[in-house]
């Protein structure tokens, strides 16, 4: 059945130019690049909006700061100038009614046309977008200008700052490339004050893409030498092994598959088409191949033969609590889509997941934060039928703010990662409506080669819509494959590819895209509309490997399909089919709807503005086959292109690290102590972070992220109620310890689930009700000229893995869903950079009544004061060590039985109303913990560390800053002692002391002489003084 | 026989806080509460006419890509209706015509100010005579302020209240007038029914972070001269429950939110009303 052309397909393509290439491999860096419209351009017009004299210019002033504070350069003033560059000829009056309607605020703006607005200044730096980079304010606009004159028109953003000071054209240069813009997707130009003229302004500068009409298909001939293999996979960033290449090549001799392929008027040599498809579905990001791998493990006098991590650790872990559960099970997808599906009550389930986007924030931190939120929204939503999106969650790795060496080249300065993630994460985030409701930042030098950004999004769907379950999926052959939302340019090409290698020099920036989250808002809005009325079967996200991968995926599920690349809405002309297929342009889900609702469909898309276009059909050819036109581009083997990749065999080598015991005695002011700990980038409050995120749209906030009598103390957990009428909760927590696994990456995993766990436990969620999600996030564990210590590595993923296996089958957690990242290397110039291996594990839990949550904050003085746990001598990877420059080999082990029972006995207190406030004990262990209690709730504590149960510890440094595990700080009623104390029996805890009305914190230590006296003021400033804005 | 009241609660384009605005309007006692995507208005399937208090709630209309809700007002103003001769905006003029009441909070405070039709200044309602622009801290932020009523004003939304305690979550709520002229009017006729305040809401501040943002004499909230427009910074929807309020596990708190205030005085005024 031919696939009808959709409407408002932008450009009339010529035919297919099939070109039998003669060379075996022609470079398509030409055809990649995007190409300049010429500066100047007759019909282009420039409206410039200013503030009038005299009106306070914040984002100016937010500039200046960061010039004189972060660049050292000192500018006395920045103004800020939006321009709007009109790619159309407008008449004069249109555009005067475009400059003082839609685009300036009459109030406080003003505007120029066609001429300069900045006057009196030194510098002028204009900074705008390269062509084909997505600019969301320049859609806008295009839209309002349309509305207001009927007239269609091509707009394009810049915006100019206009410096005052006595600056260098060096340090303008300064400015432009180190703060302001990014080179990959901006340019920049400087204007002389000295030599400005406002009447002639700046000509129009139009970065329109211009494409070549003629989309090309290349065939490439595999049938080549080793070397000539690994060459193709190199120059075409397909991150393909020389054994996988092989399997491509042996893949073409096959009598059938040719005949096939003579068929469809294909040859022997494969097409870019086919061989970028592959490519994505075969790579690591998409096929986790060394999750899968079969591993043999040496390690403690002991071989052993792992047969895929993934299947013998965290699936076995979840298959078998879930038996555990037998009837009550409450997991409902696991691993099986793009998120995991649990029940939260008899008529609603929940969906979470956790993604990262790591490498494109590396390059690019605005873009590829914001669209690591707006993708990983993809995934719940794209999950099942599709779940309304109901939280974010973000944890970040950067390296520390104030690095102050040389930065390797490529790599952007640690406080300019910070800040571009933190604001591309608020704007996907805030923007989409989506509440981020905690999330955590972590600092260590390692992260300056590649930031980690964890972004995570749960969601909530009816169970069942018209009587059908929600959670699965199904797709009938001869159902339509539908592309809505964004069109699809060169943005995001090679990004599942890109993600699968260290950063290197030739990192494709194409990979770099910016997200638009109110596209995207426009399409969830429609498309939760179409799922009630049940105008679509299917739904799944366009994210990595774009269409090749959705489609390739969806398409198991009838058993083949049949795309047409010339109907899919292009931003632009000029894309080759290859690119069709798999750009990873942003906004897009794919859809699998009945023909019979194809007309609804449309038409809800229609009239809710949202493109929906027809791009093919579901098939049980069992074939993937591709077409451009009449012209067929791609017809691979369902089975070959999912199941065509072996199993990587691979060696890990475990030793255990030994590092110098640190030789420092003990503080004499261990009030100092305290204060540095809680000054410790680690440690120290976030809130500047957390301020900027909107915590509480969609009105269901219970816990927020900052609480306490003036609310800026450290919440341990969400509690949000995702049904207004309804007193049902859920609990989101996050757990990381990456510096752990500088002893032992099995306790470094095992203190992640255990401190996400406890999280939870902290705020009032039972330990059975509670589901986890793991995101790996670690350096090159193959072995490699490149990576010569790769079989440790290894190990220390073994290792990982079996403490994840072992932790949450001991809790009965099961991951209901994950995600790795493996490639988390920098390497340019022999310089190598690789993160520690760092495990991200995040829960969602199920409260009955939110109304018995506990918050952190201390309540009123008399209560009593408690430690829950015990404490060991584990300082090995602690912040105290750190703070004193050692590693040490004591790393915190935890004890799960002895954990279990108190989290177990601990919720029974919480909801029997006994437990005024708790706060778990983690990084900086039980001082820090003391510290927050009290000046969140600003009363103090008096302490005796004496009373503590501990084993092995004598000195009072050790025992305030060991970071043993599973370990919290309670207060508690004086009424309500007896009570506790019973409900607790068994556990190992004690009382430490009370709370006073004086506003100190005072501890009685270890021998009875020394006293702790430091003011709450005094310990709340140490801990909020770092990242303050 | 009362009045029977209907609420619509416009979403669509970037705007993000209907769920809870219609929420807080069914708690509040109004008969139907209507989310309608302000397609179905263009389309002309549903019509302002048909209902009582007309709800904008917070978001991004359009990103606020062009500044505040700035694209948002530039659809209402010129956008048709399918299917009739009108534009959107009539409909919203004959809305205001017939008394009905309007709430518009954050990103809806700042479309009613960019589309001129809060002030309502000699019964104009499509002219901008302030505005709402960046906090002067240059950052969104959202955190909870308290709010200081002024007895004295029209404002429908605000009656018998002294004070209340709600989140702002925005960062483009200055509030600026047109001149020095617009603010004496607004404080003359009592229009500044909200300001930023100290904690006892007997004061105005000027003071970050009492107020947020910077705005002139700390207006968080104005009504027209009828008082039945009304647009503020602060979230009242967010407040519906005593589990809202950021400090509810340490202070006593009655159970319904202090935000719902807002709402109840709208159903009131409206049920004695023949509108």
């Amino acid at each position: 059945m031919p696939v009808k052309p959709a409407d408002g397909f932008i450009a009339e393509l010529s035919p297919l130019p099939f070109i039998r290439a003669s060379v075996m491999y022609t470079r398509h860096s030409e055809s990649l690049r995007l190409k300049e419209a010429a500066r100047e351009k007759e019909m282009a017009h420039r409206i410039e909006i200013g503030f009038r004299e005299g009106v306070r210019d914040a984002l100016g002033e937010k500039i200046k700061k960061r010039i004189n504070n972060d660049l050292r350069i000192p500018a006395d003033s920045v103004k800020t100038i939006e321009i709007y560059t009109i790619d159309s000829d407008l008449g004069p009056s249109d555009l005067d009614a475009a400059a003082c309607g839609p685009l300036s605020d009459p109030v406080i703006q003003e505007t120029a046309i066609d001429c300069g607005i900045a006057r009196g200044f030194d510098w002028l730096i204009e900074v705008g977008f390269r062509p084909g980079v997505t600019d969301n304010v320049g859609k806008t606009a295009c839209e309002a200008i349309a509305l207001l004159t009927g007239k269609p028109t091509r707009v394009y953003t810049s915006r100019q700052y206009v410096i005052c000071g006595s600056l260098t054209r060096a340090d303008a240069e300064r400015i432009a490339s180190e703060l302001l813009a990014n080179d990959l997707i901006q340019h920049y130009d400087i204007f002389d004050g000295k030599t400005w003229d406002t009447a002639a302004g700046i000509k129009p500068y139009v970065p329109r893409v211009l494409g070549e009409n003629c989309p090309r298909t290349e065939e490439i001939d595999l049938n080549v030498p080793d070397a000539e293999l690994i060459r193709i996979s190199q120059e075409r960033v397909l991150a393909l092994t020389l054994d996988e290449m092989r399997i491509l090549r042996d893949y073409l001799k096959n009598d059938a598959v040719l005949a096939r392929r003579k068929k469809a008027g294909l040859g022997a040599a494969m097409t870019d088409a086919e061989l970028e498809c592959i490519a994505q579905t075969w790579s690591e990001h998409c096929k986790h191949k060394i999750f899968n791998a079969r591993i043999t493990y040496e390690g403690e006098g002991d071989t052993r033969e792992i047969d895929s991590l993934f299947s013998s650790c965290i699936k076995k872990a979840t298959r078998e609590i879930r038996e555990r559960m037998g009837a009550g099970d409450w997991c409902l997808s696991v691993f099986v889509d793009n998120a995991g599906i649990i029940r939260f009550n008899d008529g609603w389930n929940l969906v979470f997941k956790v993604e990262t986007h790591n490498s494109p924030s590396a390059l690019d931190p605005y873009g590829g934060a914001l669209t690591g939120i707006v993708g990983v929204n993809r995934d719940p939503f794209g999950c099942g039928k599709g779940a309304k999106l109901i939280f974010n969650t973000d944890v970040f790795c950067f390296a520390p703010p104030d690095y102050d060496a040389p930065l390797p080249k490529r790599i952007l300065h640690p406080r300019r990662i910070f800040e571009g993630v933190r604001e591309g994460v608020e704007h996907g985030g805030n923007k989409s409506g989506i509440p981020t409701v905690n999330g955590c930042i972590v600092f260590d030098k390692r992260y300056l080669g590649k930031p980690l950004v964890y972004c995570g999004t749960g969601g909530i769907m009816p169970s069942r819509i018209a009587g059908v379950p929600t959670h699965t999926k199904e797709i009938l052959p001869g159902d339509l494959i539908v592309m809505t939302g964004g069109r699809i340019g060169k943005d995001g090409i090679h990004g599942a590819t890109f993600s699968s290698e260290e950063l290197h020099e030739g990192s494709p920036v194409t990979a770099v895209q910016i997200g638009d989250p109110i596209t995207q808002k426009k399409m969830t809005d429609f498309l939760l509309i179409a799922r009630d009325r049940g105008l679509y079967r299917a739904i799944t996200d366009n994210g990595a490997g774009g269409l090749s991968s959705s489609v390739g995926e969806t398409a198991c599920l009838s058993g083949g399909c049949e795309l047409d690349l010339k109907n899919a809405p292009l931003k632009y002309p000029g894309l080759n089919p290859w690119e069709i297929l798999i750009s990873e342009s942003q906004e897009r889900m794919t859809l699998a709807v009945d023909p019979a609702k194809r007309d609804e469909f449309l038409e809800l898309a229609r009239k809710m503005d949202v493109e929906a276009t027809v791009v093919g059909r579901y098939t049980d050819s069992g074939l993937f086959h591709v077409r451009y036109g009449d012209q067929t581009v791609a017809l691979i083997e369902m089975c070959f292109l999912h199941d065509g990749l072996p199993q990587m065999n691979l060696r890990a080598v475990w030793t255990l690290p030994c590092h110098p015991e640190p030789d420092f005695s003990e503080p004499s002011d261990l009030g100092a102590a305290l204060k540095a700990m809680l000054s410790r980038l680690n440690i120290c409050s976030k809130e500047s972070v957390v301020r900027q995120y909107d915590h509480e749209v969609q009105g269901g906030s219970v816990v927020k992220p900052l609480t306490g009598a003036v609310n800026d103390g450290p919440s341990d957990a969400a509690v949000l109620r995702p049904l207004l009428d309804s007193f049902e909760g859920i609990v989101v927590a996050n757990g990381l310890c990456p510096r752990y696994s500088d002893i032992d990456a099995y306790h470094m995993a095992a203190c992640a689930i255990d401190e996400a766990v406890r999280n939870a436990v902290a705020v009032g969620a039972p330990l059975d009700r509670l589901a986890g999600l793991d995101n790996f996030c670690w350096c090159d564990p193959v072995q490699s000229e490149k990576t010569p210590d790769g079989e440790y590595k290894l190990a220390q993923l073994v290792r990982a893995n079996e403490a994840l296996y072992d932790l949450t089958t001991a809790y009965g957690v099961p991951c209901i869903s994950g995600k790795d990242s493996m490639k988390n290397d920098y390497q340019i110039a022999g310089v190598r950079i690789s993160i520690p291996p760092t495990l991200l594990f995040s829960t969602l839990g199920k409260m009955e009544d939110v109304r018995k949550a506990v918050t952190m904050d201390v309540k009123r003085p008399g209560d009593l004061v408690y430690i829950l746990g015990k404490t060991y001598r584990e300082l090995g990877g602690s912040e105290w060590y750190a703070l004193n420059d050692a590693i040490g080999n004591g790393v915190p082990k935890v004890n799960a039985a002895a954990a279990k029972t108190l989290y177990e006995k601990l919720h029974r207190a919480m909801m029997a109303g006994l437990v005024a406030s708790c706060h778990d004990c983690s990084d900086g262990g039980l001082g820090v913990a003391l510290a927050e209690t009290a000046f969140a709730g600003e009363w103090g504590l008096a302490v005796d560390l004496k009373a503590v149960p501990a084993e092995g510890i004598e000195r009072n440094d050790e025992l305030l800053f060991s970071e043993s595990q599973s370990r919290f700080i309670a207060t508690i009623r004086p009424e309500a002692q007896q009570a506790f104390e019973a409900a607790l029996a068994g556990c190992t805890f004690a009382r430490i002391g009370k709370v006073i009305p004086e506003g100190v914190l005072r501890i009685e230590c270890l021998g009875g002489q020394k006293i702790i006296e430091e003011s709450l003021a005094s310990l709340k400033a140490a801990w909020q003084k770092p990242l303050a804005y | 026989m009362p009045q029977q009241i209907k609420a619509i609660v416009i979403t669509g384009n970037g705007t993000n806080c209907e769920m809870e605005m219609a929420h807080a309007c069914r708690l509040a006692g109004f008969d139907e509460v209507d989310i309608v995507h302000i397609s179905e208005l263009l389309c002309g399937t549903k019509r302002l006419d048909d209902y009582h208090f007309l709800n904008l709630p917070g978001g991004f209309l359009d990103g606020d890509d062009l500044g505040s809700a700035k694209a948002g007002a530039n659809r209402i103003l010129h956008a048709a209706v399918a299917g009739s001769e009108e534009l959107l905006f009539d409909q919203f003029a004959r809305f205001i015509a017939a008394g009905k009441l309007i709430l518009g909070v954050c990103n809806g405070f700042q479309l009613l100010v960019k589309l001129g039709m809060l002030h309502g200044l000699d019964g104009i309602y499509d002219r901008q005579t302030a505005t709402l622009t960046f906090n002067d801290s240059g950052r969104f932020e959202d955190r909870w302020v308290h709010l200081r009523a002024n007895a004295a004003s029209p404002c429908i939304f605000t009656r018998g209240l002294q004070g209340i305690y709600l989140p702002v979550r925005h960062g483009e709520g200055k509030f600026i007038p047109r001149d020095a002229g617009i603010l004496q009017r607004l404080h003359r006729q009592n229009l500044i029914a909200l300001q930023y305040s100290d904690g006892e809401y007997r004061e105005a501040t000027m003071d970050y972070p009492g107020n947020p943002n910077g705005a002139v004499d700390a207006v968080a909230g104005i009504c027209n001269e009828t008082g039945r427009i009304f647009g503020l910074m602060p979230h009242p929807e967010a407040y519906h429950h005593r589990t809202n309020h950021p400090r509810w596990t340490r202070e006593e708190l009655p159970e319904e939110g202090m935000g719902l205030a807002l709402f109840r005085n709208a159903a009131v005024f409206l049920r004695s009303e023949s509108l």
